[in-house]
């Protein structure tokens, strides 16, 4: 693939999603306006209005009416987008897993925000952490370049006749949605030709022929009916299957989508920043990585061994990765924008303290709940938490493996 | 019970491989509707309300018949009838 030239533009992440989707040939976009993901729709209806786009745009009454709408529009082999956050997303809950059951590769961007009472419209990953069973791949961007990188490849993961998965594109709620960034975008046509049309799978319907995975009068088909208990687990099995192929399209994609920009995000599933040789790491999705990286960056200047594992991919959660690039840590620290309630810590936590049970070697782990209902989180704090690690890794072990990093105690 | 397929031999979002036809429902039903042709008028309105079309009307010989298949018993047909030619009973009965 060649490499083609970009032009830089001052987007904030909002319109970065919007601008990213104009240029991806969606079809249909129906959505529900929440904060702080309006920009989003808001500059896609403009796009609408001006006759820059061919979609069809459908205002509807609700989040779990417009994720029906997509759903629907999707299984005709339509290519469909929405967006939404926070409260909009809870919604939207049982839309997902019936969008993710019919398989239908919906993209939708979350500008991630904390959940009600009290209610609060700042950016945390709360809402997407509680859909992390739902079946949608989940990726995490870090800036607002990411996340229109990040959209377009989410067209091409989703679709993927091997995975075949809605995708969540998720950008933190106004440190990303709402801050402006100077952003490389690649002209349409280059876009359009790696996002491509969509190609579908031959399945063998009822009446005994083989038809295109895709909802079509000439071909009648019945997709997401009831299934009883002799056959619904077998449909569950399917799913995960989808997600283990997921893992491997996220990673080819990423290196595609590199050979066209020069752009990768690590392997598209984690990102390892000055971690070969570091003995503290911190492990964190988002946006609070470029904090990190900066904080590394001085601390490696003062000899401390630090590095950062950002988790770009959480759904499907990258375990060998994971397991592979932190079991040589002296010590590990996980950084949670949510919290499991009774749960111990939050699931970043979890699911990396998981996937180093069967390492070969088990650096310690702790746990930092931080920037719940958008509290700032400072470079200070980072290096407080890489302060605290290099005690954990000398075995100062701390009462309390699960610590909240900014809260007034 | 015949061969259920593994999940790696069946199409992706529960998309249908059998006919809805060879699932016979009507083993579901506890009463079946049974007609008595004295007070039926033959009005049809059995065969709108049917939910599973379970009520066939053949316009060649004049007459309705229930298909006990896929009729699951709901007693709608009965409780619409006009004349209440059309009774709930146990197989039986």
């Amino acid at each position: 693939m060649k490499k083609v030239n970009s032009h830089v533009l001052a987007l904030n992440g909002d319109e970065a999603v919007a601008y990213a989707v104009k240029q991806s040939d969606v079809d249909v976009v129906a959505a529900y306006p929440i904060t702080p993901q309006t920009i989003i729709v808001e500059r896609f209806s403009e796009y609408v209005a001006n006759g820059e786009v061919q979609t069809e745009f459908v205002c509807t009454e609700s989040e779990h009416s417009a994720l029906a709408a997509c759903l629907a529009a999707s299984l005709t082999g339509a290519r469909a987008f929405t967006a939404s956050a926070s409260a909009g997303l809870a919604l939207m809950h049982e839309m997902l897993f019936v969008t993710s059951g019919c398989r239908a590769p919906v993209v939708m961007a979350i500008a991630n925000r904390a959940l009600s009472a009290p209610l609060n419209i700042h950016g945390d990953q709360s809402d997407t952490m509680a859909q992390r069973d739902s079946g949608w791949i989940q990726l995490y961007a870090e800036n607002v370049q990411e996340t229109y990188d990040t959209v377009i490849q989410a067209f091409r993961i989703a679709e993927d006749t091997d995975v075949l998965l809605p995708t969540i594109v998720g950008l933190d709620g106004f440190t990303l949605s709402h801050t402006l960034e100077n952003v490389r975008v690649l002209p349409d046509e280059a876009v359009r030709a790696f996002v491509g049309t969509r190609k579908f799978i031959e399945v063998l319907t009822h009446e005994d022929k083989t038809a295109p995975f895709r909802l079509d009068p000439d071909y009648p088909m019945t997709m997401g009916p009831i299934a009883l208990p002799n056959y619904y687990f077998e449909f569950k099995r399917q799913q995960e299957e989808a997600m283990s192929q997921a893992l491997t399209t996220i990673r080819r994609i990423n290196a595609e989508y590199s050979q066209l920009t020069g752009r990768s995000y690590g392997d598209g599933l984690v990102e390892a920043y000055r971690l070969e040789d570091a003995e503290v790491a911190v492990v964190c999705l988002g946006s609070t990585a470029g904090t990190v990286k900066a904080v590394i960056d001085a601390l490696r200047l003062e000899d401390v061994k630090a590095g950062l594992l950002r988790i770009r991919a959480f759904r499907p959660f990258p375990v060998e990765q994971v397991r592979k690039l932190l079991q040589n840590m002296k010590a590990v620290a996980v950084m949670d924008k949510s919290l499991s309630f009774g749960g111990n810590g939050g699931a970043v936590y979890h699911e990396t303290r998981h996937a180093l049970y069967d390492a070969d070697a088990h650096p310690r782990i702790v746990n930092y709940i931080y920037g719940l209902g958008g509290r700032d989180v400072s470079p200070g704090e980072i290096r407080q938490v890489y302060n605290d690690l290099q005690n954990v890794a000398r075995g100062q072990l701390a009462e309390k493996s699960v610590r909240y990093l900014g809260l007034r105690e | 019970m015949s061969h259920e397929k593994s999940w790696r031999e069946i199409a992706p979002a529960g998309v249908c491989f059998k006919s809805s036809l060879t699932f016979l429902t009507g083993d579901w039903k506890t009463y079946m509707p049974i007609r008595d042709r004295e007070k039926c008028t033959l009005c049809l309105l059995c065969v709108l309300y049917c939910p599973d079309a379970a009520i066939n009307w053949h316009p060649d010989k004049q007459n309705i018949e229930f298909d006990y298949n896929y009729c699951k018993g709901c007693g709608i047909c009965a409780n619409e009838c006009p004349t209440k030619a059309i009774t709930m009973k146990l197989p039986e009965e």
